[in-house]
């Protein structure tokens, strides 16, 4: 099937999705930091999951009218699988891996109740990569960024993660460490650390 | 039921002058006679046997206090062959006296645990000791080691020796150390509902819990009744250190009066206070001291049993002080998994400390008094409950050094604590 | 109806007193202590949500222990 409406769909989900993938990383990474703000912390965490399940749903039609789109042979492996296509083959690849990472994002979310603290943790980072990539799949495919206000959400998708990050390294470089003062045997602080960071705004990244 | 002849002293579990090495199996069924295997070897001979531990009142010595009979009978209850835990852990510091029951009698608790295992059901027993340098293992391997080769059967037994921290004699953290997971206590809402080892049921029981559970099933509950009090029946290994001359373990009698059971040890000069229950007991002052070593009188004056200890304060020490080192000990011992506790803790011993050194005033009191009561009972265990106990009552037997130390006075010993040997780990 | 916490599985997220401040509040740790030993039936609702917002499921509604 081949239309030029497959074609717009896939351009114009493309960048909501990078725009909501944007705003939930910025979310997700204010949420974690001790951000005051009159929002409470669960609906910070409640609108970034949101959020992040609207990504889903732009993320899937963008990558299904890509496929679907005969004008430009592209597999339904190559959704996940990178480097599979001829067609723009590596700015492509970035775009799948950075579902890939989205997806292990997501779906480690979902299923978080079910999967130790740790591993939440150690995958929910993966967001830290997964954006980026995307960010470069966008610019690097190449198909609208002569438009200046396409640039122009870019920049802006850009500026809002790299400020929340650098508040982020600020905040926490400033904040005080919840360890108490009497856990200082050697035995106790390795693991009075890692206790601490389960417990305190560590857990929360 | 056969009854013999009660020894003619009230030691039960050890014996008059307990020598240096463990009491040999050949020696232990001179003096204990043969297990009752026959009376538990059906149903209903267990059933009885089940009804005697019930009219004997044994209560369990690992710091619980659970009525013994209960605990089995939960067991009981479940269908599928269960575990029994045997907890040699002894996690309180102060008390050394599973270490010296298992190590002098390690007969008569494999005995208890053999009886225990056949009322329940258990397949397997698993013997629990800390993997400290205590020589429990190889204790229990020789006596083990011994009825084998006297052709009593020792296959159900194994020796787990687990990290020996405080929370890890937790009933909860002990068959999750025994499952090969981490040994930390886990949140149990209903304790009615018994733990799991592989989807079996698990219980748990304290060694000098078993080794009375063999000699009721030898002699029975009337003979078991004979000493002590009514509500508390039975006698009780106690472990005294501080202010004495001869540290160590003692069985005394439940209700001689603990001034008593500390002569035992020769205090060294008159006495401040008194620790009762371990870390996490309570103090109680020198007037309290003629009160007889029992629950329910003990409970009158705000202390417990617990883990059977007594610590000696004599007045050349300072009490706010040797507080404030215990609860430093303990702050480090929490398990980490509960904030209030991991917080808690360290944030109390901090307020004490500040006191100890002059630096405190009203304020700091009432901090530490307000911490005091968002701490206990906010955790899986009760470890912060102890350590809250502790303090509560150091606040109360030593208001007057509290008073001067408030005061940026000296107290009136010297600062530097002397209780113990400065906890059993570095 | 009561909320009961598991102290384990709580990590201090706070969720819970933002979302039913008339039960829970936060100690100077911030970690969630239970204050209120009966949920108001209006509340019940909200109790609910709290127990669903958990991260990690650290909460539950439990019928009042008889004291």
């Amino acid at each position: 099937m081949s239309s030029i409406n497959l074609w717009y769909a896939t351009r114009a989900t493309g960048i909501v999705a990078l725009v909501l993938l944007s705003a939930t990383v910025t979310l997700g990474i204010l949420t974690a930091g001790r951000a005051r703000s009159a929002l409470p912390a669960f609906a910070r965490a409640d609108i970034h999951r949101r959020i992040s399940a609207l990504t889903v749903v732009f993320l899937a039609i963008h990558v299904v009218t890509s496929v679907v789109d005969s004008y430009v042979h592209i597999r339904w492996s190559t959704i996940v699988v990178p480097f599979t296509s001829s067609y723009h083959s590596f700015w492509l690849a970035l775009g799948t891996i950075g579902v890939d990472l989205f997806l292990a994002v997501a779906i480690s979310s979902a299923l978080r109740q079910h999967i130790s603290a740790r591993s939440w943790r150690v995958l929910h980072w993966l967001a830290y990569l997964s954006w980026p990539v995307a960010v470069a799949h966008s610019l690097g495919m190449g198909t609208d960024t002569e438009l200046d206000w396409v640039l122009g959400l870019v920049a802006l998708c850009i500026t809002s993660v790299v400020v929340a990050t650098a508040w982020r390294i600020w905040e926490s470089a400033r904040a005080t460490s919840r360890l108490p003062e009497t856990l200082n045997t050697p035995r106790r602080s390795i693991r009075a650390r890692l206790g601490a960071a389960t417990a305190s705004q560590g857990a929360r990244s | 039921m056969t009854t013999l002849e009660a020894p003619p002293t009230t030691l039960r579990l050890v014996e008059d002058a307990p020598g240096r090495t463990p009491t040999t199996l050949a020696a232990h069924r001179r003096r204990h006679g043969a297990p009752p295997l026959s009376q538990i070897a059906t149903a209903p001979g267990r059933a009885r046997l089940l009804g005697e531990i019930e009219r004997s009142g044994l209560t369990g010595r690992g710091g619980g206090g659970f009525p013994s009979f209960a605990k089995l009978r939960l067991a009981q209850s479940s269908r599928r062959p269960g575990v029994l835990v045997v907890n040699a852990m002894e996690g309180e510091p102060a008390s050394m006296k599973d270490r010296f029951l298992v190590t002098h009698s390690p007969h008569l608790v494999l005995d208890g645990a053999e009886i225990a295992a056949a009322v329940v059901g258990s397949a397997r027993i698993v013997l629990c000791v800390p993997d400290e340098a205590h020589g429990l293992a190889p204790v229990l391997e020789t006596a083990l080691k011994e009825r084998s080769i006297a052709g009593e059967p020792t296959t159900r037994f194994e020796i787990r020796p687990l990290p020996g921290r405080y929370v890890a004699g937790e009933e909860s953290a002990l068959v999750a150390g025994v499952a090969g997971k981490r040994p930390l206590p886990s949140f149990r809402p209903d304790k009615s509902v018994p733990l799991t080892l592989a989807r079996r049921p698990a219980i748990v029981h304290n060694v000098e819990t078993l080794a009375n559970l063999a000699l009721i099933a030898r002699h029975g509950s009337v003979w078991f009744r004979r000493l002590g009090v009514s509500a508390a029946p039975g006698t009780r290994l106690v472990t005294i250190s501080g202010s004495v001359q001869r540290p160590g373990v003692v069985e005394v009698v439940t209700g001689t009066a603990i001034a008593e059971i500390l002569e035992l040890a020769r205090p060294l000069g008159p006495l401040q206070a008194v620790l009762v229950g371990g870390y996490g007991g309570s103090w109680i002052p020198r007037s309290d001291i003629s009160t007889p070593y029992a629950p329910q009188e003990l409970h009158e004056i705000g202390a417990s049993m617990g883990a059977g200890v007594l610590v000696a304060l004599g007045t050349s020490s300072c009490g706010i002080a040797e507080t404030a080192r215990i609860a430093c000990f303990m702050a480090t011992e929490s398990a980490g998994q509960c904030g209030p506790c991991l917080f808690g803790l360290p944030a109390i011993a901090e307020d004490l400390q500040t006191i100890v050194h002059g630096e405190g005033d009203r304020r700091t009191l009432d901090r530490l008094l307000s911490r005091c009561g968002f701490i206990a009972g906010r955790g899986a265990c009760r470890l912060p409950d102890g350590v809250v106990r502790l303090v509560q009552s150091a606040l109360r037997v030593f208001s007057a050094d509290l008073e001067a130390h408030l005061g940026g006075l000296g107290c009136a010993a010297d600062v530097r604590p002397r209780t113990g040997r400065g906890g059993k780990r570095p | 109806m009561r909320i009961a916490l598991d102290p384990v599985a709580c990590d201090g997220f706070g969720y819970c007193v933002e979302i039913l401040p008339e039960v829970l509040s936060f100690d100077e740790w911030g970690f969630p202590v239970v204050f209120e030993g009966e949920v108001p039936d209006k509340l019940l609702g909200a109790a609910r949500q709290a127990v669903r917002f958990c991260p990690r499921r650290a909460l539950a509604l439990q019928p009042a222990k008889g004291r």
